[in-house]
This record gives structure tokens, sequence and C-alpha cells, in this order.
């Protein structure tokens, strides 16, 4: 479907110039290489000798090609992704902003990225001081009084963050039993309380969106370890009675827990630790600009107050009388380990070289800028797409998909026809609590004229339910590959490629 | 600010249009005694060039030209140059996780073709697109045994890498999942099989082995097998040294194999990030953990990739999902592909046989020293040795770092029963002189007065 209409673009999108890439293996021959070893120094083993019953006789099937196909093979597959340094990628909750070039070049210095992890410490005192500054720079931007840089990601900076929940509440002689968390939280939220051995109750929010105070105060008792809270919530709204929540919860002998998957919206403006939270999680590869990459690395430090510090996972790094850094293992209340080494520590240099990039000046007109761009957003669309929730919006804001549906055009039609006017699509039917939700998160990272390219794209859309649904119900239009069967995929998963016979 | 593009005159043209009196009326949302009102106390803001002599100068702090015998779980082998030239594409470093299929074939296809890889390496049938670490993957792998069994407790390998099974511990601790260690015999280093029939029982999920295992020996994964399957219990082989599936027998006999692939093209980076991946039967993939990329058609019957099995993971399931994983390692995933396809079928069995042929020379030439020997003796090894010595390791290590020779990793945190011993590895880029080097060095002891 090619008309004028499925092609019609705002300016941005011309058509270019894709080609077929078969798989690796479909272009393998027997004998083509890519490598050459150095003649070796030391006497040639028999392996077949050496390993005997474990030697491997028959060859994995690695594809087998020169150097010029692998280039070209990656470099082609790679014109397939849509990526930020493409355009805006306003993705709801995962804050897709700008990936600094210096953090992969700092990254990359051979001094850091060839350091062991077990080399002995006194050869490897400048990492140690990269990781003692990231660690003191993340302590004061979020209010809290000490950190672990070891969570691999999100999802396990929250399952390190409610052991130390755990741990504590043992300390105290009672684990409890439950984990509170909002209709309005990520998935990854109830799929931790449940790994860290607690029930999960759900909260459900109020009609703004927020925490129901008056639902909180009734389902915490004495048997609720800590309510898990995304502050800004999903829907981008800043919990303006947060302190009243943390009340509600010590009282009880809860703690809160806030996920910080938003903390773009918060850093230089304000401080978790200052609000009342008592452990957090951070996601370098949202708010510190560390490459998404397709999927990861990511890195999510968890920062807490100084009661929770006892229990953080082993080691943690100290500082010697002498200056020096050094890694302390005797930890006898820690929860343990949650990872081999010491985290993600590649991810951890490149946070560092954004926050020098950024000073304090930086970082808050970074926040400024992103809730500027969202509020702009809004106020630009908000005519024309339905705003569940009024309440002022910070970094995000959430709409949904109540009069484009009338037409029988869904959140992920939209989406997809976006695709077509050269954007990434924002997040679809997430949060839960709205119907048909479309987040938008534009970062800080995109100009006035990125951001009107977008608005006008949205509202070309929002003209063609109107006028043409069929169009966008077919999107995408301009793709190598237009839409995928995912029935198909899960009911016969192929998950490896298989020669033919 | 030089990441933000926008002038002073369009924020104000924004926020008239927007209709706010200033930036800060979009935070009264913020109760105004949480509101912060001075400077973070974070370094000033920083020129790119004084970030780049910043680190530079850290860089420098560290040992730098050092010849390393380092290993244990973390393997310093050459990494291509076209792995980085690809990675650092923009297309594939900043893009996002592929969840809109049409935008992102590249990175879908990728992993398609490491997951294939993998499962070619690892002999099993599938591979998913990555986890954390070697460490979370084996965690994650016994609780997939779980899963799987219906049963709840595991046996662990002494010989498991210690801070493999540090995470486990703790993973394990708050869902009802006792573990038994499993120790090792002392003549081998190969898990004691009479002591790990012993230990299962009609409870056992699974038995976690490494191999080669942090002695660096290869265990007998078909005997282990058997144990494990008469009791009913699932084996799971942790691989943290990937490149020895170049020359070394898959676990074809296991049931899950947990790896890191690090070895892959992954520089060292004092411990990540790193690349796990689980990989597994035909009959056990609805319980694996993480993300996994198929196969199908798009609309006009064109063959494409997308993420599926999805209503096993936390966005879908949440509470109920087979993990809370969300990230995986998409772009060291990637790093590992692309050395695989450089290396080929050919030339991974060649640098396996490299590094093997190192580490004999190694541990040949080392436990020749007086004084020095290796402890366990009758079962193949990879690229790494246990090297026991009269001297303290502490005593002749400084010797070698006086030299720019970090010698092998001292045991004794984790095995005090091994006495002075140390774990040595020696890979591709390791030269014989360095051998040399590092023996005649050992062999250097104070004469005693």
């Amino acid at each position: 479907m090619t008309t004028d209409a499925t092609r019609k673009t705002t300016g941005k999108v011309r058509p270019h110039q894709t080609q077929n890439e078969s798989l690796l293996f479909e272009k393998s021959s027997p004998g083509k290489r890519a490598y050459k070893m150095p003649p070796l120094d030391v006497p040639a083993v028999d392996a077949k000798s050496l390993l005997g019953e474990a030697h491997r006789s028959q060859s994995a099937q690695l594809p087998e090609l020169s150097e010029i196909e692998i280039i070209r093979h990656f470099t082609r597959l790679s014109t397939w992704n849509y990526a930020i340094d493409l355009g805006m990628y306003p993705l709801g909750s995962c804050t897709m902003k700008y990936n600094p070039r210096v953090n992969e070049a700092v990254s990359r210095i051979e001094g850091l990225a060839e350091a062991h992890p077990y080399r002995p410490e006194s050869l490897a005192q400048g990492i140690l001081e990269v990781i003692d500054l990231l660690q003191r720079c993340l302590i004061e931007i979020t209010g809290m009084d000490a950190i672990t840089l070891q969570p691999a990601a999100g999802a396990h900076g929250e399952f390190t963050g409610i052991l130390l929940v755990r741990a504590w509440h043992e300390s105290q002689g009672n684990a409890r039993k439950k984990i509170l968390i909002p209709d309005s939280a990520h998935g990854t939220n109830p799929a931790t309380a449940a790994i860290c051995g607690y029930s999960v109750e759900n909260l459900k929010s109020n009609a703004e969106g927020g925490i129901d105070l008056e639902a909180l105060a009734a389902q915490v008792d004495e048997e609720t370890a800590a309510l898990m809270l995304t502050n800004p919530s999903t829907i981008g709204v800043f919990e303006s009675q947060i302190h009243k929540i943390a009340d509600i919860l010590h009282a009880k002998g809860a703690l809160l827990y806030m996920d910080g998957a938003n903390m773009n919206a918060l850093v230089g403006k304000t401080r978790p630790g200052d609000f009342g939270v008592d452990v957090m999680h951070l996601n370098l590869h949202k708010t510190f600009s560390t490459p998404h990459g397709g999927g990861g690395p990511g890195s999510g430090p968890v920062a807490c107050k100084a009661f929770l510090e006892p229990f953080l996972p082993t080691p943690v790094l100290i500082q010697n009388q002498d200056g020096t850094n050094h890694w302390n293992y005797d930890r006898p209340q820690s929860v343990g380990r949650v990872r081999a080494f010491y985290g993600n520590t590649g991810m951890f240099i490149r946070a560092l070289a954004y926050i020098l990039a950024n000073g304090p000046d930086g970082l808050r007109q970074t926040t400024e800028d992103a809730v500027l761009n969202a509020n702009y957003i809004r106020k630009n669309l908000e005519d024309l797409y339905e705003l569940p929730y009024k309440t002022a919006s910070m970094h995000e804001v959430v709409f949904s998909d109540k009069r484009q549906s009338t037409r029988g055009v869904k959140t992920g039609d939209i989406a997809k026809r976006l695709i077509d006017y050269g954007f990434h699509p924002y997040t679809v039917s997430f949060p839960l609590i709205v119907h048909g939700a479309l987040m938008i998160e534009p970062t800080e990272s995109e100009s006035l004229k990125e951001l009107d390219l977008f608005i006008a794209a949205m509202r070309s859309i929002a003209r063609e339910v109107e006028e043409t649904p069929e169009v966008i119900k077919t999107a995408p239009h301009s793709t190598r590959v237009s839409r995928l069967d995912e029935v198909q995929a899960a009911r016969k998963p192929i998950l490896r490629w298989k020669p033919t016979e | 600010m030089r990441y933000l593009p926008k002038s002073p005159d369009e924020r104000l043209k924004m926020l008239a249009d927007i209709g706010a009196p200033s930036i800060d009326s979009l935070f009264e949302v913020i109760p105004a005694e949480y509101r912060l009102s001075r400077d973070l106390d974070v370094p000033r803001q920083h020129a790119e060039s004084e970030i780049v002599a910043y680190f530079r100068a850290a860089a420098d702090k560290n040992a730098t030209n050092h010849a390393s015998f380092l290993g244990a779980g973390a393997y310093r082998h050459y990494r291509p140059v076209i792995i980085d030239s690809l990675v650092q594409r923009g297309e594939f470093l900043t893009s996002y996780t592929p969840y809109q299929a049409e935008i992102t074939q590249g990175t879908l296809q990728a992993i398609f073709e490491f997951q294939t890889m993998i499962a070619e390496l690892t002999g099993m049938d599938v591979a998913n697109a990555s986890m954390y670490d070697g460490s979370t993957g084996a965690a994650e792998a016994v609780m997939m045994a779980v899963r799987i069994t219906g049963r709840h407790k595991a046996a662990v390998a002494a010989t498991v890498h210690p801070e493999y099974r540090e995470v486990m511990a703790t993973y394990a601790k708050h869902q009802g999942l006792p573990s038994t260690l499993v120790p090792y015999d002392r003549e081998t280093g190969r898990i004691d099989l009479a002591a790990l029939e012993a230990t299962l029982t009609d409870e056992t999920a699974a038995v976690l082995v490494q191999s080669p295992n942090f002695f660096g020996i290869v265990e007998d994964i078909p005997a282990i097998a058997d144990i494990a399957h008469k009791k009913g219990a699932l084996l799971i082989v942790s691989i943290a040294e990937a490149v020895s599936l170049g020359v070394v027998r898959p676990p074809v006999e296991a049931d899950i194999v947990s790896m890191e692939a690090q070895s892959f093209g992954v520089a060292l980076s004092y411990g990540g990030p790193y690349c796990g991946v689980i990989a597994t039967k035909d009959q056990y993939v609805r319980q694996i953990p993480g993300r996994l990329v198929g196969q199908t058609v798009d609309s006009n019957g064109y063959r494409g990739f997308v993420l599926t099995l999805a209503t096993r993971e936390q966005h879908i399931r949440r509470e109920k999902a087979t993990s809370n994983i969300c990230t995986n390692q998409a772009l060291v995933a990637l790093m590992a592909t692309i050395f695989l396809s450089v290396y080929g079928k050919e030339g991974i069995r060649e640098l396996a046989e490299h590094n093997l042929a190192k580490a004999d020379y190694a541990a040949k030439t080392l436990s020749a020293q007086p004084g020095a020997k290796l402890p366990f003796t009758g079962a193949p090894r990879f690229h790494e040795f246990v090297l026991q010595t009269d001297e303290a390791p502490a005593a002749w290590s400084q010797r070698l770092l006086d030299q720019k020779i970090v010698g092998g990793l001292d045991l004794s945190r984790w095995y005090p029963e091994l006495g002075n011993a140390t774990l040595w590895c020696a890979t591709e880029v390791i030269t014989r002189e360095q051998i040399d080097a590092a023996a005649r060095l050992l062999a250097a002891a104070p004469v005693e007065a």
C-alpha cells in the first residue's frame, strides 16, 4: 500500500535505500576466515590427547566469513534500527536521552577498560577513585546516605533494595509479609516483591492518578514491609503528598521504597532523601545517559538511608586512613552479593562523565528542559488527544486513545503510524490505569524544531483518524518489514537458525 | 550546557506557549520545603577536554602494561578491532529494547544470530537473548529448575565460582530454596561424585556445576548427569570461560547451561558489563527467564524477527513472571556475536587450542620451579590451573609485581584448605617470555638465613 496517503510525511521522512541481508549462517562458506592467529610461541599440544573424553570432536557450526562481509552485515543490520542518534525517541518511562560520545571514549581508555576485577587494589586505585566519586555524586543527587553500585540493572536494583528492606525488618524481629504496590507501577515492582518472598498487595490510585492517602492508611499494617512508589508516578505526576505518604508508612514501621525510573524529573530540583524515601534505585541508563544499546547493559545503583547501610551487598568501598580506596568484605549484616565482582563498571565511567559534563547547573537545566518539553507537548496536543489526568505533568505526559478508538484506531495503531513520520513510537498501553495509554517522554534532548515536528505528526495522525483510519490501522508503510505476525512467533517458536537439508 | 539543544529565547517562547510564568512554576507541585534551593554539591561543569584528562589520569593510576595471569571468571582475550567499530554505530548503541519490531530488525536479527551461535556452542536447543552476567544467570537457572521440577532444593559444587555461589545464596535465601555444597575430590579437583550421589534426594531440583570449574578443570559431565537424572534432578552447567567450548566437549547431557560470554570480545572493564546467557532444551523453553527473539513473517510474507514468548515476562505477568529481569545485555551480546563471526567455525577451535597450549606450557614451567607443584592431577584442564608453593603467595607475588607481572590469584580466602594455593590463567595473549619470567621470579625466593 504505497498511495500518497500512506506515504504522506511532515517533511522529515524520505524513503532510503534498504537492502536485504541474509543471516550470517546463510553467507558462510567453508574456508573463508576473518582472523589470523599469531605463531604459537610455546610447544603445540595435541588437544585430543590432553582432553581425552572431554575433547570436542565436532566443531560448532559457526559461520565462516571474511572481515568485509562481517562489517557489511552488521552495518546493514544497523540501518534497520531506529535510534536516538536518528531522532526523537519519546518512550515514556524509558528516558531515551542523548548518549554523549565522550562517555564512550573515556570508558575505552586502556587503563580502565583492561582492568581485571581481581587485580591487586594497589594497581586499581584509579578505577576505585572513579567509583568513589560517582558514589558521592549519586548520594548527593538523591539526598541519601549510602549506596551500592553492584546491581546490574533497574530490576536488579529493585531486588537489592527490597532485600535491604527485608534484612532491616528481620533485624527488628519480623520480616513482615507484604509489599504495597500502586496499580500504576512498572511490572518489575510486583515481580521483584515476589522473588524477595513477599506477597503483593495492590494499591488503587486516586482520581488524580496518585496515591490515595485514606486507602494507604487503611492498608498499611504491622505486616507491611514497604510501599514501592514511583515518583513522579508513571503518569508523570509528582506525589505532592509525598511527605504524608512517608509518615503513614513510618508510623507503622513500614519503609518507603522509591523506583527511581523517573529521576530525570527531579535531579537538582528535589531529593528523594529529603522527602522521606528510605531506599531507592537509579537507572544509570535512563537518568545518567549510559546507552541502552538495544536493551542493555544497564546499571541500577541502590541508595539508602544510614540505618540500611549495614545491609548493603558485599563488598562496599571504604577509604583507608591514607586516602586509598579499599573493598571491605567484612559485612556481617550484609544481604550478600547480588552480582559477581562490583557491578557494571563500564557504565559507572560513562555516568560519571555525564555528571562532570553537566555540573550542578547543567543537571538542573537538564531536568528543567525535560519538564518543559513534556509540558510543551501536552499543551500542543491536549485539544486532540484525551488527557485522562489533568494534574500537572513533570517529565512525561500520558494521553489516552479514547477519542480515536471511537473510529476503531487504538494507541498501538497510532504508535505504528508515528514510525511513518520518522519517530519512534511512545510507550503503548502503559501505565495500566489508563485505558489505551499513549505515554510520551521527550527528555531534554529534543530541540524545539524536533518537538514541533513531533507535534505536527501527532496532529496529522489525529486528522487521519477521521479521514483515513485504515491507513493508520495498517501502518507502518515506510519500513523494510510491515507488521510482524507475533502470534505465529509465539505459537510455533523458531528461536535459532537451522540449516535446510 | 552543550548537550541541551535549546536557546534561552526558545525556552522563554515555550514557557509563554504553555502559559507558565517561569520554569519554576512547573515545579510547584513539589512541596516548597522539599524543593532544592541550592546547587548540588557535585563537581563543576567540565569541558570535554577536562573530562578526558580526568579519566586518563585515573587510568594512569591503575596498572598499565602489566602481564597478567589473572582469570577466575574474567578473561583477557584479544578483542578484534571491528567489534568496537560496529557496536559504536549509533543505530546499535542508542537504540532501545526492540519492542517495536518494524524499526529494530537490526538488533533483533543480531540477537537471533547470537541465540543460534550460543545454542551451537553449548549443544543446547535454544538460548535466550542474554542475562546480566554469569553469576546472576546461574542463580536464575536454579530458579528455572525449581519451576520445572516443582522441587525446592539445590546441590552446588564447591568448584563453582565462589562469587557465583554467593549470588545464588542471596537469590535462594528468600525463596525457601536450601542448597547443599558438594565437596571436590582432593586428587582430581573435580566434584566428588560419591558425595554428590549421597547428597541428592527426591527433593533436589538441580545440580549446579561449573565446567571448566573454578580450578580450571573440566568436569565429567556425562557421569554427573547420570547421577542427577537418576534422582530426577536437572543438571545445570555453568560455563565461566566461553572460549573453552572451542575445544572442550559441550555439556550436551545438561538440562540447562548458564554461560558467561565475556570471553567473546568483551573488555575486562573491572568486572562489567559482561554477558550472561541461558541455554536449554526445547521442552523447557517456556520456563527460560529473560528475553527471547523468534523468527516470524510480516504481513507481506517476508521473514522478520520479534521478541517472543513474552507471557513469561514481568511486564505481562507481573508477580507471576518467571523472573523480575527486564534489561538484558544486548550490546554486549552483539560484541560476542561479532567476535564469533570473526573467529568462526575454525577460528574458535584454533583460538581455544592456543589457550590450551599456553596454559599447558605455563603449568609445566611454573610447577617445575623449586617448592612449586600442581595439586590436582588426572583430570583435563583448559587454560587455568592451581599452583601450590612452599613460599606464601604474598611474598612471591610482590617480586612479580616489581617486574610488572600480576601472578595467580590467591585462593586462601575461599579455599584455605589448599594452603599456599594460587589460580593461574594463561590465555593466547600471554607470551612464552612472560611465562618464563614469572617462573624465574617464582624460583628466586630469598635464601633463608
